[in-house]
């Protein structure tokens, strides 16, 4: 069969929309307005690193806390009767389903000085605490709207694997933490790991999340690039340059965290 | 007591995950612009909404969008797929490698990479950004996606099907279509779904291509939110809510119907 030539249109879609658009970042971080080749935004990156490595640790931080409450939820899914696994799953599908954005702002009102929590306190004579414009602010709206990022994939795994393995390490003598940690969690590693690559990414890469619950003093990279592009701080080899660095740290963490799972990524699709 | 946990952790999850939304939607119907006092029942900010021309025209845009890049998506990913199953094994890895680039960039950068490509083409052709470049971008991030779900059916494809067909007297274009594709349309359909919703939600790379005076409701709704606190995004959010709901109703309604019959009959047997 002579099908290779299915694929031709896409070859010419991924080279003119994905491969040259990421050439043009490359030659814009190393360009200036004269159109020189220059290293200059990198030298001037020094004021990002801080954001930068705010972004690592705030997603790193969502992206634990995310598989903390993901997997026992997803082992419970899997191992519950059919109809309810379905019925769990559409729960868990629908608030994806909604714009992230009014996710995010739902969280800005409750979090607010005056907002439902604090006046929640307030019944019990405490607070109002500042919640809103920090960190933890920004990791719970991270959370929760990666959350289901988490579970999909594990509960994805979590299904293949066969109850009478679980029953066999069982009969042959081992407690519950012992079937957790050498059953359960080595046949779920690939779900593990495109979990953690579907949380961490865009946790890493977002700007909306923490402008709108971390305020300034939490901006994060994602952010950063933003503003090198709208408004007045319009710097498009800057912004490049940044968002070049980003796209390497991440495929260098994808790069290792592939490392672990020796399969294609395709427990990664839902 | 094991059981009692679990199911409790459970709805701990379910809490976490609702609780923001059932708040948003009950102050949709709140009287005044607080979001922590319930002053009064209104459905103004519905009427509001309806009266929002900008709104709708987003609305309108969104859909317009979702559908045509979903559709280019499916038959060129389709194809895309049929073309990389037939490849050697470094054709295949090379093509892998780049359709993985856009799902695993951090879509800041994807978006940043394509609107330096339409600021640049457009200004060497004289065009300005709005639906066409929305529509290109779409369809670029889509596309891995329908790649990703086909793959798996044509692996377990029988090719044997598509040999016999012709064998027995179709063109190669009528077994393709009579043996290939009816055994690869659960892979099409789940692709083109995830394409579909995947463009309904994305704000991240359509707030970088839109350019000026194109909206789709996710930008409108960044631009909502920004302004603050109206309670008009809470009647939005209560719509989409109720919008999905119904529609993940409608979807599941067979199965629905066909479990109690399932169930109705087991009760019967025992």
């Amino acid at each position: 069969m002579k099908k290779k030539i299915a694929s031709a249109p896409y070859i010419l879609w991924m080279a003119l929309f994905t491969v040259i658009p990421l050439v043009l970042v490359i030659v814009f971080a190393f360009t200036n307005e004269n159109k020189e080749f220059t290293v200059e935004a990198f030298t001037k990156m020094g004021q990002f690193i801080p954001s930068l490595i705010k972004s690592l640790k705030l997603a790193l931080i969502s992206t634990v806390i995310c598989f903390v409450l993901a997997y026992p939820f997803s082992y419970i899914m899997s191992r519950s009767a059919e109809h309810v696994q379905r019925r769990m799953m559409m729960l868990i599908m629908l608030p994806m389903w909604m714009s992230f954005l009014l996710r995010t702002y739902s969280w800005m009102t409750l979090l607010e000085k005056n907002g439902l929590i604090n006046r929640f306190f307030g019944l019990f004579g405490l607070g109002p605490f500042q919640m809103i414009n920090t960190e933890g602010a920004v990791v719970v709206g991270m959370v929760y709207n990666f959350l289901p990022f988490m579970i999909l994939p594990l509960y994805t795994v979590m299904l293949k694997i066969d109850k009478s393995v679980i029953e066999a390490a069982q009969d042959l003598g081992s407690n519950s933490f012992n079937v957790i940690r050498k059953v359960i969690l080595p046949l779920s590693l690939p779900g593990i790991i495109s979990g953690i690559t579907m949380v961490f990414v865009p946790s890493v890469g977002t700007f909306m999340i923490s402008r709108m619950l971390g305020g300034n003093e939490n901006m994060l990279i994602g952010d950063l690039i933003e503003k090198q592009f709208f408004g007045n701080m319009y710097n498009p080899y800057l912004g490049s340059a940044v968002s070049l660095l980003l796209m390497v740290i991440i495929l260098i963490t994808m790069g290792i965290i592939n490392l672990f799972d020796d399969e294609e990524m395709e427990g990664m699709m839902i | 007591m094991k059981k009692v946990a679990s199911r409790a952790y459970v709805w701990l999850i379910y809490l976490f995950l609702y609780l923001p939304i059932l708040v948003l939607i009950v102050f949709s119907f709140n009287d005044s612009k607080s979001t922590a006092k319930f002053t009064g029942f209104t459905l103004h900010w519905y009427t509001d909404l309806f009266r929002d021309r900008d709104l709708l025209m987003a609305m309108l845009h969104t859909l317009e969008i979702a559908l045509l890049a979903s559709i280019i998506a499916t038959v060129l990913g389709t194809a895309a797929a049929i073309g990389i199953r037939s490849m050697g094994k470094a054709g295949r890895s090379v093509m892998m490698n780049l359709t993985y680039l856009p799902v695993v960039n951090p879509e800041i950068v994807t978006g940043v990479s394509l609107m330096l490509l339409f600021v640049f083409l457009g200004g060497l052709l004289g065009f300005q950004q709005g639906f066409g470049t929305v529509l290109i971008a779409h369809v670029t991030f889509c596309t891995p996606y329908v790649i990703l779900n086909v793959l798996p059916k044509l692996r377990q494809m029988d090719i044997s099907q598509y040999e016999a067909a012709q064998d027995l007297g179709c063109s190669p274009g009528k077994a393709f279509f009579k043996a290939v594709i009816p055994q690869i349309l659960p892979g099409i359909t789940s692709g083109a779904l995830m394409a579909f919703t995947f463009s309904l939600d994305d704000f991240m790379i359509t707030y970088f291509t839109n350019g000026a005076g194109f909206e789709t409701l996710p930008t409108m709704i960044f631009s909502m939110v920004r302004r603050r606190v109206s309670p008009k995004i809470n009647a939005l959010s209560t719509l989409i809510f109720v919008i999905v709901l119904l529609m993940l109703i409608l979807i599941n309604i067979k199965d629905i119907r066909r479990e109690k019959r399932e169930r109705k009959q087991e009760k019967r047997a025992v």
